[in-house]
């Protein structure tokens, strides 16, 4: 229990203070999510409009197998990039292996799913009539979309949202995809492991706290928006 | 509908522009001379390498990247070519890498001991046992709780030559945990169990404010435990950082790295002994 204290008293004078390592940490787990959230939103928002927004022959299918991705687990995808980027691997001439991009890649494919999944969920509870009128109107079918996609566009964010937590609170694939460098690939959540490993509480226990507030922060804000803006 | 095109081309931009910044940021990192350097839990958790490095890498205006692993990790990393350079310990294991070709330019580095960690009350009766393999009998006929690295480590390695030597399978005994873990997470392991476990003295100390576990045994010839630096093959891995791993393996004998390493204390302790011979390999 001292341990226990003695370490937080001193995560939060260091939190307080400001103690570089903790700011460099957070500032590369930041970047890398940063990074993977916005690609998968790119690739995983339109992807999931264009499956939601038609009918087509195996779209449930394909929509569970979205939502059955949801469950895949970190370590798994962490696994299967390893063997792929490893220079012994397919694509082992890139160089990837224990570089941030590594982190991204991983990240991408754990975050790729939940956005298309959501997002669909999110299209698919659309009247109907909407994308009709618009149709009706005049419209492009793309122009359609984007008259649906403004109609849920806080249900879409709440996606990216939950992509965004799901991959900053992650830490089988950032180890082992990342090497848990110091100074270079070094995330909040390795870092905690790593510090629990060792015994030592007060850093983890500081980016534990800066872990939560973030997480908190952004759904807070996400939330706080959609009650201004409905 | 104009509008709203406009607000999604807006989003576009930023969208742009932010994987544009992000992915700048990332890269300048990358340009930079960079060594990889794949060890073993026990030279980064005791503080040693943060120790050393900084001086290589403003010396050779590089950096290190460090992936502290096993040392049977850490060689298949150099055999895949997923690593510029090891610093491991075990010499068997080194021998085999060497031989097979997926290393070179093997320099003895440094050495430490390991030594026999157990609870106060040492319930198996392991303290002044003449030799290690006796302490490990010791061990085993009291079924007493040992936790074991299980990792393919050096420290794993030797552990396992111990139990060989004194003639003990203990896999699959409910007294032997294999916990598969860093040296770190082992011990603190091995603390809550209240159990024996083999550690090499640098992380003992190291960790010795935060167990309740006493060294029971130590000092025994067949405790030794020598460090080695091996670059990897550049023939077998043509994109290896070559030059600049045999750098920083000639810095590690050299007058100046041994010095650092013979300078390193914890607890007013040497933790690692310089051992290097000047030799062709």
């Amino acid at each position: 229990m001292d341990s226990l204290v003695a370490g937080l008293q001193q995560a939060l004078i260091w939190l307080l203070a400001g103690h570089p390592e903790v700011f460099h940490i957070v500032w590369v787990t930041l970047k890398i999510v940063a990074l993977a959230t916005l690609l998968a939103s790119l690739l995983g928002v339109p992807l999931g409009v264009c499956i939601a927004g038609r009918t087509f022959r195996g779209q449930q299918l394909v929509v569970s197998v979205f939502h059955a991705l949801l469950a895949m687990p970190t370590v798994v995808i962490g696994l299967t990039l390893y063997a792929l980027l490893s220079r012994r691997g397919p694509l082992g001439d890139l160089g990837l292996l224990f570089t941030p991009w590594a982190i991204v890649i991983g990240e991408v494919c754990l975050a790729f799913p939940i956005v298309v999944a959501l997002t669909i969920d999110a299209v698919q509870g659309v009247d109907p009539r909407i994308r009709e009128t618009a149709l009706s109107l005049g419209a492009s079918s793309a122009r359609a979309a984007v008259t649906v996609l403004t109609e849920v566009r806080f249900a879409v964010l709440g996606a990216i949202v939950a992509a965004f937590g799901r991959i900053i609170a992650e830490v089988g694939a950032a180890m082992m995809l990342g090497g848990n460098i110091r100074g270079y690939t070094r995330t909040i959540t390795t870092a905690i492991a790593l510090e629990t490993s060792k015994g030592e509480f007060a850093l983890g226990l500081a980016l534990g706290i800066v872990l939560l507030v973030i997480a908190f922060g952004v759904n807070i804000a996400l939330y706080a928006l959609q009650g201004t803006k409905t | 509908m104009k509008t709203i095109n406009r607000r999604l081309q807006r989003w576009w931009w930023v969208s742009g522009w932010m994987i544009a910044a992000l992915t700048l940021n990332t890269g300048i990192a990358t340009a930079q001379d960079r060594l990889r350097l794949a060890t073993t839990t026990s030279t980064e958790n005791s503080g040693l390498l943060q120790h050393l490095l900084p001086v290589f890498e403003k010396g050779f205006k590089a950096r290190v990247d460090v992936i502290a692993v096993g040392t049977g990790r850490a060689l298949k990393l150099g055999e895949n070519g997923d690593v510029d350079v090891v610093l491991v310990h075990a010499p068997k294991a080194e021998d085999a890498f060497v031989e097979a070709g997926f290393g070179v330019h093997r320099r003895l580095i440094m050495a430490n001991d390991f030594v026999l960690l157990g609870p106060p009350d040492d319930p198996a009766q392991v303290r002044g046992q003449p030799h290690a393999v006796d302490a490990m009998r010791q061990i085993a006929s009291h079924k007493a709780v040992f936790v074991s690295r299980g990792d393919d480590s050096g420290t794993h390695k030797k552990e396992q030559w111990l139990w060989q030597r004194a003639g003990i399978v203990p896999s699959g005994q409910p007294w032997y945990l294999e916990v598969g873990q860093g040296m770190g997470a082992t011990l603190q392991i091995a603390h809550d169990k209240r159990a024996y476990t083999l550690t090499d003295r640098g992380t003992s100390l190291t960790y010795r404010q935060r167990l309740a576990l006493q060294i029971v045994h130590e000092r025994d010839p067949a405790y030794d435990n020598p460090y080695s630096a091996i670059a990897v093959n550049p023939q077998r891995h043509a994109h290896v950082a070559h030059k600049l791993a045999v750098a920083f393996i000639d810095w590690l004998i050299s007058a100046e790295g041994q010095d650092l390493i013979g300078s390193y204390r914890k607890h007013d302790q040497v933790l690692f002994y310089p051992r290097a011979v000047h030799s062709a390999n």
